[in-house]
């Protein structure tokens, strides 16, 4: 019989402690919307669980400067979704939170969880991405922090290193006239993964882009950064020639499988279509931000 | 025809189902509990084919908490080559499907079943049974199983003196085809291929089993026919059928899945072997991988037409996955293929192909989707090209009382006509379309059936009723039945409870399938409760001291039937009820019959769509499905099966479909990849009752459950047509393929 032993530290040290102390055996517990469902169906057998959820900083939201935050590595989406200021300032991240699951799995699913997970198709990532938003990392080595998009190294791994926990993600200020978006493409209306995840940041002067970022996930190995199309709207109107130039960023960008969600031929096709739909209704934000 | 007053039949009386349904106090099959009971696990083929060399169990039955182990060896063999049938299922193929015997016939498959304390430690044990198999190529799709070269599942399948994958065939034919044909002034000919589709039950298969220690057995299981169930597990483990008692726990959707079952005879033998109760729970992979979904297809449909849009003649040849063993729906498929049609000259042929994929079972209207969904899209085509309304083109050619079919029968009275009529009539039908949508209509039947059932009514001593039928309720046949009898006996629906028996306590009654429950119930539940009624007026007549003859049973009460009757005030059930001795005794009756006269059903489905063009995603937008349903008891059960049967219809249309990996093995078994619709995805689905009562019933019943999955596929194909221009023959129409076919399109034209 496999026994696991089951910790729920108050405090982050003593969960980095039990963490690298079991130098692998052990599963970092969020919300569990991936890792109970892994140990299930029998893909997952860890031999310790650490659920994190008692740590104060995990569970914190917290607005900076400038309509930056600070947003717990466990906060769940129904949380966010709560909060009374997050989601007027960063509607994107929020509603790429928002997609995961069900209602129900929105009780638990969080953005550390999701980001931890290591899909390539993670619906909250690509927003956090495009937000510019960094992970504060904790290990035994102490603190750390990294870019949203230098965390994923493939599908169902990360750049985290042994024993390392993420705590909490900074949202940088939100800069006036700014918007942010997230769609993904899946064949149902809900309950899905994405075939394609688009996550888009603009930043407006007037009719002119000044500041932009694009992710997309589900098409490559990790979710990815596309500084080719952010190139084409940066400086541009965000006129058909500029939205066609990046779509075609995104979908040069593409590097995705034929798989049971989507094929190559479809899902690079869908990354330029999903592109131009999210930038619109970043523009529009933007306009009202 | 039915002379009834209508206080009930017809009403939307509250379920008497539904407390216990959203409070959550509804006992499904892993519901039960005993003291003392242990888990069986069930160890699963890796391998899509392969022989099974031999199996050791050794060092499972050695683990501490293992109860007992069961394989093939424990399970009655039935040689392949003597068919003993049991309903539509042969037990040969029963005993091989419940525990692979020579072979393993898909990813998998049942090997062998272990019983321990834990749920943890029967899966441990699983996993050290040694297995030795020999791997054999694999064949999962048609035309990999008709291949030359394709490996044969069962070398004692033979099809044109040679060994084959093909299992069995059947034919109808009706004038002279090829005459047919050659009067034709447009011929159009296409083939089609529609994928395995799964029912999609929310509660997985389950049972509890407990064996006493003389050898009499309780099972606790869900299905759709206890008596199916013991029969079954009877013939399975050579346990007579009086020693079995089976109890039908409320269940959680079958759809025609749970007409076969998996887990009870391993229980069975598990819990005979321990002498413990046995409880067996699938995970929704199991089911996934190990249970019967439908068919998939592949057709060819070829229907010749005069210019006016008259048939001449029509063909469909079709070919159907069974599995891994043979049984697939065939009947369904040629048989209903072009049943709603007028048609002089035509032929339906029928494949069953085996291949390595789990059993198929019966799904709503089983292999009727898959005939007409070939010869409703290529009618669609000749519409087009005629430039006719296709549902003129129907209506110029649709089976009428007197229409000799092509699979046999001659029509009695029936509302198919009316179906179309109502269709064209329809605000629906006349609705303007925007940009990207489309309209798409199609048109399907179901035989529906009678057969065997029980029912005992009994009137309680203060003068209520209890109503004991022997099918479980999958459709609301027990809110059909309340409404019934309290017509007949003219009282409130309330005061009547009605509870399905288990095999010990009611007359045998063939299981719920085929719409066959609510037709056969409430014939024989009919019969009882005018025997109650005629005791109730003898009853009366000896308190009177009056002929009984000369006593009307009239709103709940016993009266004098007129003036020269005598003058006495009314004695009401509860009256009567209380003065039982004073006559006979208790008050009750009980009827078993073979119940005859179903009549087929027909309907016709409007479906819209709108295309996003960009990303491939079709929407159905509006759908409306119209039906003759003979009479609709419960009007609100009748419109939850028309809409649940459109509801499955979209998902075969636009998602549904297994994938399999190279090794044979589903890559999507589960609700996750396996995409059925959410109730976000589809519209209010729009439904519009026909009654042309169907004149051999009591009330006037058809039967309705079968028949709204038929028209769907074609519909919503059909409605995709009609926005795009652009003929989609497979199935599932999914966001990839729609967008490949725009940008072929896009192609052609540049």
């Amino acid at each position: 019989m496999t026994n696991i032993q089951y910790l729920a530290p108050a405090t982050l040290d003593e969960a980095v402690r039990a963490f690298a102390a079991a130098e692998g055996a052990a599963r970092i517990l969020a919300g569990g919307t991936d890792l109970l469902v892994q140990m299930q169906s029998g893909f997952a057998k860890p031999g310790m669980i650490v659920d994190v959820k008692k740590i104060p900083e995990l569970m914190a939201i917290e607005e900076t400067a400038g309509g930056g935050f600070i947003v717990g590595a466990a906060v769940s989406g129904a949380t966010l979704e709560r909060h009374p200021t997050f989601g007027k300032i960063w509607p994107g991240a929020l509603e790429a939170l928002n997609l995961i699951g069900s209602t129900q799995v929105q009780g638990r699913a969080s953005f550390g969880g999701n980001l931890c997970n290591g899909s390539p198709a993670a619906d909250s990532v690509p927003g956090l991405v495009a937000a510019g938003a960094t992970v504060t990392i904790q290990g035994p080595n102490g603190r750390r922090e990294l870019a949203v998009e230098d965390v994923p190294a493939g599908p169902g791994k990360t750049n985290l290193a042994p024993g390392e926990i993420a705590v909490s993600f900074t949202f940088p200020a939100h800069p006036a006239h700014s918007g942010d978006a997230y769609l993904r493409m899946i064949p149902r209306t809900e309950m899905d993964i994405a075939v394609v995840g688009c996550g888009v940041f603009l930043t407006m002067d007037g009719e002119t882009c000044t500041a932009a970022r694009v992710a997309l996930g589900a098409v490559a190995p990790t979710v990815r950064r596309v500084p080719d199309a952010e190139a084409a709207l940066i400086g541009s109107h965000l006129d058909d020639a500029a939205l066609e130039t990046a779509a075609a960023a995104c979908r040069a960008a593409c590097n995705p499988i034929d798989d049971k969600r989507g094929t190559i031929a479809y899902r690079t096709s869908v990354a330029g279509v999903l592109l131009k739909r999210t930038v619109a209704i970043a523009a529009e934000r933007a306009a009202q931000a | 025809m039915n002379e009834i007053s209508n206080k009930w039949i017809g009403e939307r009386t509250i379920r008497p189902d539904g407390i216990d349904k959203v409070t959550g106090r509804a006992a499904f099959a892993a519901d039960t509990s005993m003291p003392g009971m242990i888990w069986g696990k069930v160890l699963r083929s890796p391998h899509a084919h392969a022989v099974i060399k031999s199996i050791d169990t050794s060092k499972a039955e050695a683990l501490p908490g293992v109860k007992a182990v069961v394989t093939a060896a424990d399970i009655v063999d039935f040689p392949v080559d003597t068919p003993v049938p049991l309903g539509i299922q042969d037990m040969r193929w029963m005993c091989r499907n419940v525990l692979a015997r020579e072979k393993a016939l898909w990813h998998g498959h049942a090997i062998a079943g272990v019983a321990a304390t834990s749920e943890a430690i029967a899966e441990e044990a699983c996993a050290l049974i040694e297995v030795e198999y020999e791997v054999l190529p694999h064949a999962i799709e048609i035309d990999d199983a008709l291949a030359k070269d394709a490996p044969i599942l069962h070398d004692f399948i033979t099809f044109d003196g040679k060994p084959s994958n093909i299992a069995g065939t059947l034919e109808h034919t009706k004038g002279d085809v090829e005459a047919g044909f050659a009067e034709a002034d447009l011929v159009i000919e296409r083939d089609f291929t529609t994928r395995p589709v799964h029912q999609g039950y929310i509660e997985p298969h389950a049972c509890l089993v407990s064996t006493a220690a003389d050898g009499k057995m309780t099972i606790w299981s869900s299905s759709q026919g206890q008596f199916m169930v013991r029969a079954m597990t009877a013939l399975l483990t050579g346990i007579p059928q009086s020693n079995i008692r089976a109890i039908p726990a409320e269940i959680g959707g079958g759809f025609g899945g749970k007409t076969i079952i998996y887990l009870e005879p391993m229980a069975a033998i598990l819990s005979k072997k321990s002498g413990r109760p046995v409880k067996m729970v699938m995970t929704r992979e199991e089911v996934m991988r190990a249970s019967g979904p439908t068919s998939g297809s592949k057709s060819t449909v070829k229907i010749g037409v005069r210019k006016d849009g008259k048939i001449t003649a029509a063909e469909g040849i079709y070919w159907l996955q069974a599995g891994g063993l043979p049984g697939s729906p065939i009947r369904g498929a040629v048989g209903c293929a072009l049943a709603p049609y007028d048609i002089p000259n035509g032929r339906t042929l029928g494949y069953d192909v085996v291949s390595n994929r789990s059993k198929v079972a019966a799904y709503r209207a089983p292999g009727a989707p898959i005939g007409a969904f070939g010869v409703e899209c290529v009618l669609d085509e000749i519409a087009d090209k005629l430039g006719m309304d296709p549902l003129d083109l129907r209506l110029k050619n649709a089976a009428k009382e007197g229409t000799k079919a092509v699979h046999g029968p001659t029509f009695p009275l029936m509302g198919y006509v009316e179906s179309l009529e109502a269709a064209k009539a329809h605000a629906h039908y006349n609705a303007p379309l925007g940009p990207n949508q489309g309209r798409g209509v199609a048109s399907g039947f179901w035989f529906n059936a009678g057969g065997e059932s029980s029912a005992q009514v009994n009137i309680t001593e203060d003068g209520n009723v209890v109503v004991t039928t022997g099918h479980p309720d999958i459709g609301g046949s027990r809110a059909g039945i309340a409404n019934i009898c309290a017509e007949l006996l003219g009282i409130d629906y309330r005061r009547i409870s009605v509870l399905i028996g288990d095999t010990a306590t009611i007359g045998f009654s063939n299981l719920t399938g085929g719409s066959r429950v609510l037709f056969a119930s409430s014939i024989v539940v009919t019969e009882s409760t005018k025997k109650i009624i005629a005791t109730l007026c003898e009853l009366a007549a000896k308190i009177w001291d009056i002929d009984p003859e000369a006593v009307i049973w009239e709103d709940g009460e016993a009266r004098p039937a007129g003036a020269n009757a005598g003058q006495f005030p009314p004695l009401t059930l509860e009256e009567l009820a209380a003065r039982a001795n004073e006559s006979g005794g208790p008050i009750g009756a009980g009827t078993q019959l073979n119940t005859t006269g179903a009549e087929g059903g027909f309907g016709t489905h409007i479906c819209d769509v709108e295309i996003d063009p960009e990303l491939g995603i079709a929407r159905v937008i509006r759908y409306t499905v119209l039906q003759d349903v003979g009479r609709a008891v419960h009007p609100s059960y009748v419109e939850g099966q028309m809409q649940g049967g459109a509801a499955q219809a979209i998902g075969w249309a636009l998602n549904e479909e297994y994938l399999y990996d190279k090794n044979g093995k589903v890559d999507n078994p589960g609700f996750l990849d396996y995409r059925m619709p959410v109730a976000s995805d589809l519209p209010m689905l729009d439904t519009h009752i026909i009654e042309i009562p169907n004149p051999k019933h009591p009330q006037g019943v058809r039967g309705v459950g079968e028949v709204p999955l038929v028209p769907g596929p074609a519909a919503v194909r059909n409605a995709i047509h009609n926005a795009l221009g652009i003929y989609f023959d497979d199935l599932p129409i999914s966001p990839p393929r729609i967008l490949a076919a725009l940008e072929g399109q896009k192609a052609a034209a540049e």
